[in-house]
Protein backbone atom coordinates (compact mmCIF):
# COMPACT_ATOMS: atom_id res chain seq x y z
CA UNK A 1 0.00 0.00 0.00
CA UNK A 2 3.02 2.18 0.50
CA UNK A 3 3.87 2.37 -3.15
CA UNK A 4 0.68 4.81 -3.38
CA UNK A 5 2.25 7.30 -1.94
CA UNK A 6 6.18 6.17 -3.34
CA UNK A 7 4.23 6.88 -7.16
CA UNK A 8 2.77 10.36 -6.10
CA UNK A 9 6.15 11.32 -5.00
CA UNK A 10 8.15 10.08 -8.52
CA UNK A 11 5.34 11.46 -10.04
CA UNK A 12 5.50 15.26 -8.48
CA UNK A 13 9.94 14.26 -9.26
CA UNK A 14 9.55 13.67 -12.90
CA UNK A 15 6.73 16.55 -13.23
CA UNK A 16 8.49 19.08 -11.17
CA UNK A 17 11.68 18.44 -13.44
CA UNK A 18 9.92 18.18 -17.12
CA UNK A 19 8.38 21.80 -15.80
CA UNK A 20 11.71 22.89 -15.47
CA UNK A 21 13.22 22.60 -19.23
CA UNK A 22 9.82 23.30 -20.71
CA UNK A 23 9.31 19.76 -21.82
CA UNK A 24 6.31 18.42 -23.38
CA UNK A 25 6.33 14.80 -22.74
CA UNK A 26 8.06 12.53 -19.71
CA UNK A 27 8.52 9.12 -22.08
CA UNK A 28 10.47 7.29 -19.31
CA UNK A 29 11.52 7.49 -15.76
CA UNK A 30 14.35 5.55 -14.71
CA UNK A 31 14.15 4.66 -10.94
CA UNK A 32 16.87 3.11 -8.87
CA UNK A 33 14.89 0.67 -6.08
CA UNK A 34 16.96 -1.67 -4.15
CA UNK A 35 16.17 -4.69 -3.34
CA UNK A 36 15.91 -3.90 0.82
CA UNK A 37 13.46 -0.98 0.23
CA UNK A 38 10.41 -3.06 -0.16
CA UNK A 39 8.91 -1.76 -3.23
CA UNK A 40 6.97 -3.47 -5.35
CA UNK A 41 7.81 -2.38 -9.45
CA UNK A 42 4.06 -3.94 -10.64
CA UNK A 43 2.49 -1.88 -7.82
CA UNK A 44 4.04 1.22 -8.60
CA UNK A 45 3.14 0.74 -12.43
CA UNK A 46 -0.26 0.29 -11.30
CA UNK A 47 -0.58 3.33 -9.34
CA UNK A 48 1.23 5.14 -11.66
CA UNK A 49 -0.96 4.61 -14.70
CA UNK A 50 -3.82 6.14 -12.47
CA UNK A 51 -1.88 9.25 -11.11
CA UNK A 52 -0.24 10.07 -14.55
CA UNK A 53 -3.19 9.83 -16.09
CA UNK A 54 -3.87 13.70 -17.02
CA UNK A 55 0.06 14.54 -16.96
CA UNK A 56 2.34 15.05 -19.60
CA UNK A 57 3.80 11.66 -18.03
CA UNK A 58 1.08 9.50 -18.69
CA UNK A 59 2.24 6.60 -20.64
CA UNK A 60 5.79 7.05 -19.40
CA UNK A 61 7.36 3.78 -18.89
CA UNK A 62 9.03 2.87 -15.88
CA UNK A 63 12.17 1.46 -16.06
CA UNK A 64 13.48 -0.18 -12.50
CA UNK A 65 17.38 -0.51 -11.17
CA UNK A 66 17.04 -2.82 -8.34
CA UNK A 67 20.59 -2.74 -6.67
CA UNK A 68 21.19 -6.22 -5.04
CA UNK A 69 21.61 -6.31 -1.32
CA UNK A 70 25.26 -5.77 -0.46
CA UNK A 71 27.02 -6.09 3.06
CA UNK A 72 30.54 -5.43 5.01
CA UNK A 73 31.31 -7.10 8.07
CA UNK A 74 32.85 -4.56 10.14
CA UNK A 75 34.77 -7.01 11.65
CA UNK A 76 37.15 -8.14 8.82
CA UNK A 77 35.68 -6.01 6.24
CA UNK A 78 34.71 -8.80 4.40
CA UNK A 79 32.18 -7.90 1.87
CA UNK A 80 29.23 -10.33 0.68
CA UNK A 81 25.48 -10.57 -0.50
CA UNK A 82 23.40 -12.53 2.77
CA UNK A 83 22.34 -15.88 1.98
CA UNK A 84 18.94 -16.03 2.37
CA UNK A 85 18.10 -14.89 6.32
CA UNK A 86 21.75 -15.58 7.22
CA UNK A 87 23.60 -12.39 7.31
CA UNK A 88 26.32 -13.39 9.26
CA UNK A 89 29.83 -12.43 8.10
CA UNK A 90 31.05 -15.76 6.03
CA UNK A 91 34.28 -14.53 6.46
CA UNK A 92 35.00 -14.27 10.42
CA UNK A 93 31.17 -15.73 11.53
CA UNK A 94 31.06 -12.22 13.26
CA UNK A 95 27.44 -10.89 13.50
CA UNK A 96 28.60 -7.03 12.86
CA UNK A 97 27.35 -6.12 9.60
CA UNK A 98 26.94 -2.81 7.88
CA UNK A 99 24.57 -2.48 4.54
CA UNK A 100 26.62 -0.95 1.65
CA UNK A 101 23.87 -1.24 -0.77
CA UNK A 102 20.49 -2.60 -1.46
CA UNK A 103 18.28 0.18 0.68
CA UNK A 104 18.04 3.17 -2.87
CA UNK A 105 15.13 4.82 -3.59
CA UNK A 106 15.52 7.67 -6.02
CA UNK A 107 14.93 9.01 -9.45
CA UNK A 108 17.72 8.83 -10.91
CA UNK A 109 17.05 10.30 -14.41
CA UNK A 110 13.91 10.97 -16.95
CA UNK A 111 13.82 10.99 -20.69
CA UNK A 112 11.70 13.80 -22.05
CA UNK A 113 10.53 15.50 -25.76
CA UNK B 1 16.71 14.07 -23.70
CA UNK B 2 17.27 12.53 -21.10
CA UNK B 3 17.94 14.85 -17.72
CA UNK B 4 19.68 13.57 -14.48
CA UNK B 5 17.59 13.70 -11.37
CA UNK B 6 19.07 11.55 -8.30
CA UNK B 7 16.27 12.78 -6.04
CA UNK B 8 15.97 10.42 -3.14
CA UNK B 9 11.83 9.50 -3.40
CA UNK B 10 10.88 9.97 0.25
CA UNK B 11 12.80 13.42 -0.25
CA UNK B 12 8.96 15.64 0.26
CA UNK B 13 8.67 13.57 2.95
CA UNK B 14 11.49 14.37 4.49
CA UNK B 15 11.76 17.68 4.07
CA UNK B 16 8.28 17.64 5.94
CA UNK B 17 9.93 15.72 8.59
CA UNK B 18 12.77 18.68 9.26
CA UNK B 19 9.92 20.84 9.67
CA UNK B 20 8.22 18.92 12.12
CA UNK B 21 11.21 18.48 13.96
CA UNK B 22 12.22 22.04 14.29
CA UNK B 23 9.16 22.86 15.13
CA UNK B 24 9.09 20.42 17.75
CA UNK B 25 12.26 21.50 19.27
CA UNK B 26 11.33 24.76 19.55
CA UNK B 27 8.96 23.67 21.52
CA UNK B 28 11.15 21.64 23.54
CA UNK B 29 9.07 18.43 23.25
CA UNK B 30 10.71 15.32 22.97
CA UNK B 31 8.55 12.99 20.11
CA UNK B 32 9.20 9.09 20.03
CA UNK B 33 7.81 7.76 16.75
CA UNK B 34 6.89 4.09 18.40
CA UNK B 35 6.88 0.98 16.08
CA UNK B 36 6.20 -2.62 15.45
CA UNK B 37 4.05 -5.08 14.08
CA UNK B 38 0.34 -5.30 14.94
CA UNK B 39 -0.39 -6.83 18.32
CA UNK B 40 3.41 -6.55 19.64
CA UNK B 41 2.18 -4.44 22.33
CA UNK B 42 2.97 -0.42 21.11
CA UNK B 43 -0.50 0.62 22.87
CA UNK B 44 0.44 -1.23 26.29
CA UNK B 45 3.66 0.54 25.95
CA UNK B 46 2.14 3.98 25.95
CA UNK B 47 0.03 3.43 28.39
CA UNK B 48 2.57 2.28 30.39
CA UNK B 49 4.64 5.30 29.92
CA UNK B 50 1.69 7.33 30.39
CA UNK B 51 0.88 5.82 33.97
CA UNK B 52 4.24 5.86 35.03
CA UNK B 53 5.06 9.40 33.73
CA UNK B 54 2.41 11.25 34.40
CA UNK B 55 3.33 13.33 37.39
CA UNK B 56 6.86 14.02 36.26
CA UNK B 57 5.72 14.35 32.00
CA UNK B 58 3.45 16.65 30.09
CA UNK B 59 2.58 13.71 27.48
CA UNK B 60 -0.10 13.69 24.36
CA UNK B 61 -0.15 11.13 22.30
CA UNK B 62 -0.85 10.52 18.28
CA UNK B 63 -2.23 7.30 17.60
CA UNK B 64 -1.95 6.41 13.98
CA UNK B 65 -4.55 3.95 12.66
CA UNK B 66 -5.97 2.12 9.66
CA UNK B 67 -9.07 2.65 10.64
CA UNK B 68 -11.16 2.80 14.12
CA UNK B 69 -10.50 4.91 17.39
CA UNK B 70 -10.06 1.59 19.72
CA UNK B 71 -6.47 2.43 21.07
CA UNK B 72 -7.08 6.20 21.37
CA UNK B 73 -9.94 5.70 23.18
CA UNK B 74 -8.06 3.43 25.29
CA UNK B 75 -5.50 6.33 25.97
CA UNK B 76 -7.77 9.18 26.27
CA UNK B 77 -9.35 7.23 28.96
CA UNK B 78 -6.67 8.23 31.45
CA UNK B 79 -6.57 11.97 30.78
CA UNK B 80 -3.98 12.81 28.08
CA UNK B 81 -4.50 14.40 25.27
CA UNK B 82 -4.78 12.29 21.96
CA UNK B 83 -5.20 12.66 18.42
CA UNK B 84 -6.00 10.47 16.28
CA UNK B 85 -4.84 10.16 12.53
CA UNK B 86 -6.79 7.34 10.68
CA UNK B 87 -4.87 6.53 7.48
CA UNK B 88 -7.85 4.73 5.70
CA UNK B 89 -5.92 1.74 4.49
CA UNK B 90 -2.39 3.48 4.39
CA UNK B 91 0.57 1.55 6.05
CA UNK B 92 2.27 3.89 7.69
CA UNK B 93 2.36 7.23 8.67
CA UNK B 94 3.95 10.33 7.39
CA UNK B 95 5.17 13.42 7.58
CA UNK B 96 2.36 15.14 6.23
CA UNK B 97 -0.40 13.68 8.55
CA UNK B 98 1.66 14.45 11.46
CA UNK B 99 1.98 17.89 10.39
CA UNK B 100 -2.05 17.74 10.60
CA UNK B 101 -1.82 16.15 13.87
CA UNK B 102 0.53 18.64 15.32
CA UNK B 103 -2.17 21.74 14.23
CA UNK B 104 -4.61 20.46 16.99
CA UNK B 105 -2.04 20.13 19.73
CA UNK B 106 -1.47 21.98 22.51
CA UNK B 107 1.84 22.60 21.49
CA UNK B 108 3.17 24.19 24.57
CA UNK B 109 2.13 22.31 27.52
CA UNK B 110 3.80 18.87 25.81
CA UNK B 111 6.91 17.83 26.95
CA UNK B 112 6.62 14.38 25.93
CA UNK B 113 4.89 13.22 22.66
CA UNK B 114 4.64 9.60 21.88
CA UNK B 115 3.46 8.75 17.93
CA UNK B 116 2.15 5.49 17.91
CA UNK B 117 3.00 4.61 14.26
CA UNK B 118 0.78 1.93 12.01
CA UNK B 119 1.58 -1.33 13.13
CA UNK B 120 3.84 -2.90 10.49
CA UNK B 121 7.59 -3.82 10.33
CA UNK B 122 8.82 -2.52 7.08
CA UNK B 123 6.98 0.37 5.59
CA UNK B 124 7.09 2.66 8.61
CA UNK B 125 10.94 2.60 8.47
CA UNK B 126 10.93 4.69 5.14
CA UNK B 127 9.37 7.71 6.42
CA UNK B 128 10.24 10.03 8.79
CA UNK B 129 7.59 12.01 10.56
CA UNK B 130 9.96 14.71 12.25
CA UNK B 131 10.28 12.32 15.51
CA UNK B 132 14.07 12.52 17.81
CA UNK B 133 14.09 8.81 18.43
CA UNK B 134 12.63 5.32 16.87
CA UNK B 135 11.80 2.90 19.38
CA UNK B 136 10.82 -0.26 17.85
CA UNK B 137 8.82 -3.46 20.05
CA UNK B 138 9.71 -7.02 19.20
CA UNK B 139 7.39 -9.41 21.08
CA UNK B 140 8.76 -12.61 21.70
CA UNK B 141 5.88 -14.56 20.12
CA UNK B 142 6.68 -13.17 16.67
CA UNK B 143 10.48 -15.27 17.10
CA UNK B 144 13.69 -14.16 16.86
CA UNK B 145 14.37 -14.30 13.51
CA UNK B 146 13.22 -10.71 12.79
CA UNK B 147 16.32 -9.04 12.48
CA UNK B 148 17.35 -9.79 9.14
CA UNK B 149 13.54 -10.04 7.82
CA UNK B 150 12.90 -6.52 8.97
CA UNK B 151 16.63 -4.96 8.40
CA UNK B 152 16.10 -1.43 7.51
CA UNK B 153 13.65 -0.95 10.98
CA UNK B 154 16.04 -2.19 12.95
CA UNK B 155 19.58 -0.11 11.58
CA UNK B 156 17.39 2.94 12.44
CA UNK B 157 15.75 2.26 15.47
CA UNK B 158 17.56 4.01 19.05
CA UNK B 159 16.21 1.28 20.79
CA UNK B 160 14.45 -1.81 20.75
CA UNK B 161 12.25 -2.97 23.74
CA UNK B 162 12.16 -7.06 23.74
CA UNK B 163 8.15 -7.51 24.97
CA UNK B 164 6.61 -9.93 26.73
CA UNK B 165 9.53 -11.30 27.82
CA UNK B 166 6.86 -12.42 30.89
CA UNK B 167 6.28 -15.19 28.04
CA UNK B 168 10.05 -16.08 27.96
CA UNK B 169 9.13 -19.65 30.09
CA UNK B 170 7.14 -21.04 27.26
CA UNK B 171 8.54 -19.71 24.25
CA UNK B 172 11.56 -21.05 22.01
CA UNK B 173 12.80 -17.26 21.75
CA UNK B 174 16.55 -16.95 21.94
CA UNK B 175 17.62 -13.63 23.12
CA UNK B 176 21.06 -13.51 22.88
CA UNK B 177 21.14 -14.52 19.24
CA UNK B 178 18.24 -11.67 18.81
CA UNK B 179 20.10 -8.98 20.77
CA UNK B 180 23.67 -9.75 18.82
CA UNK B 181 21.66 -9.43 14.94
CA UNK B 182 20.45 -6.29 16.07
CA UNK B 183 23.48 -4.78 17.38
CA UNK B 184 25.08 -6.33 14.83
CA UNK B 185 23.35 -4.33 12.59
CA UNK B 186 22.68 -1.39 14.17
CA UNK B 187 25.89 -0.84 17.16
CA UNK B 188 24.43 2.18 18.52
CA UNK B 189 20.98 0.98 19.79
CA UNK B 190 20.07 0.29 22.90
CA UNK B 191 17.73 -2.55 23.67
CA UNK B 192 15.58 -3.15 26.88
CA UNK B 193 13.66 -6.24 28.15
CA UNK B 194 10.48 -5.36 29.17
CA UNK B 195 6.74 -6.71 29.94
CA UNK B 196 4.39 -4.24 29.29
CA UNK B 197 2.16 -6.56 31.20
CA UNK B 198 3.57 -6.99 34.24
CA UNK B 199 5.72 -4.12 34.34
CA UNK B 200 8.59 -6.31 34.80
CA UNK B 201 11.72 -4.22 33.35
CA UNK B 202 10.13 -0.97 32.44
CA UNK B 203 12.25 1.13 35.06
CA UNK B 204 15.01 1.13 32.93
CA UNK B 205 13.46 1.96 29.72
CA UNK B 206 11.63 4.51 32.04
CA UNK B 207 14.76 6.08 32.96
CA UNK B 208 16.48 6.31 29.85
CA UNK B 209 13.49 7.78 28.81
CA UNK B 210 13.48 10.22 31.41
CA UNK B 211 16.95 11.30 30.55
CA UNK B 212 16.19 12.35 26.50
CA UNK B 213 13.29 14.35 28.41
CA UNK B 214 15.35 16.18 30.85
CA UNK B 215 17.98 16.48 27.71
CA UNK B 216 15.51 17.63 25.22
CA UNK B 217 14.84 20.31 27.97
CA UNK B 218 17.80 21.72 28.85
CA UNK B 219 18.91 22.26 24.99
CA UNK B 220 15.32 24.12 24.08
CA UNK B 221 15.07 26.07 27.28
CA UNK B 222 11.41 26.36 29.25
Amino acid sequence: MHEFSITQSILSIALEKANTVKASRVSQINLVIGELSGIVDECVEFYFDFLSKDTIAAQASLSFHHPPTRLRCRNCAAVFSPNNLNWVCPNCHGPKIEILSGRECYVESIEVE
Amino acid sequence: MEIKVLQDILSANDAIARKNQSRLNKHGILTINVMSSPGAGKTSLIMQIISQLREKARIAVIEGDVASTIDADKVSKQGVTVVQINTAGGCHLDANMTENALNNLPLDDIDLLLIENVGNLICPAGFALGEHKRVILLSLPEGDDKAYKYPSMFTQADVVLINKIDLLPFLEFDIASFSNAISGLNPEVKIFQVSCKTGQGLEDWLSWLQEQIKEMKSHHGS
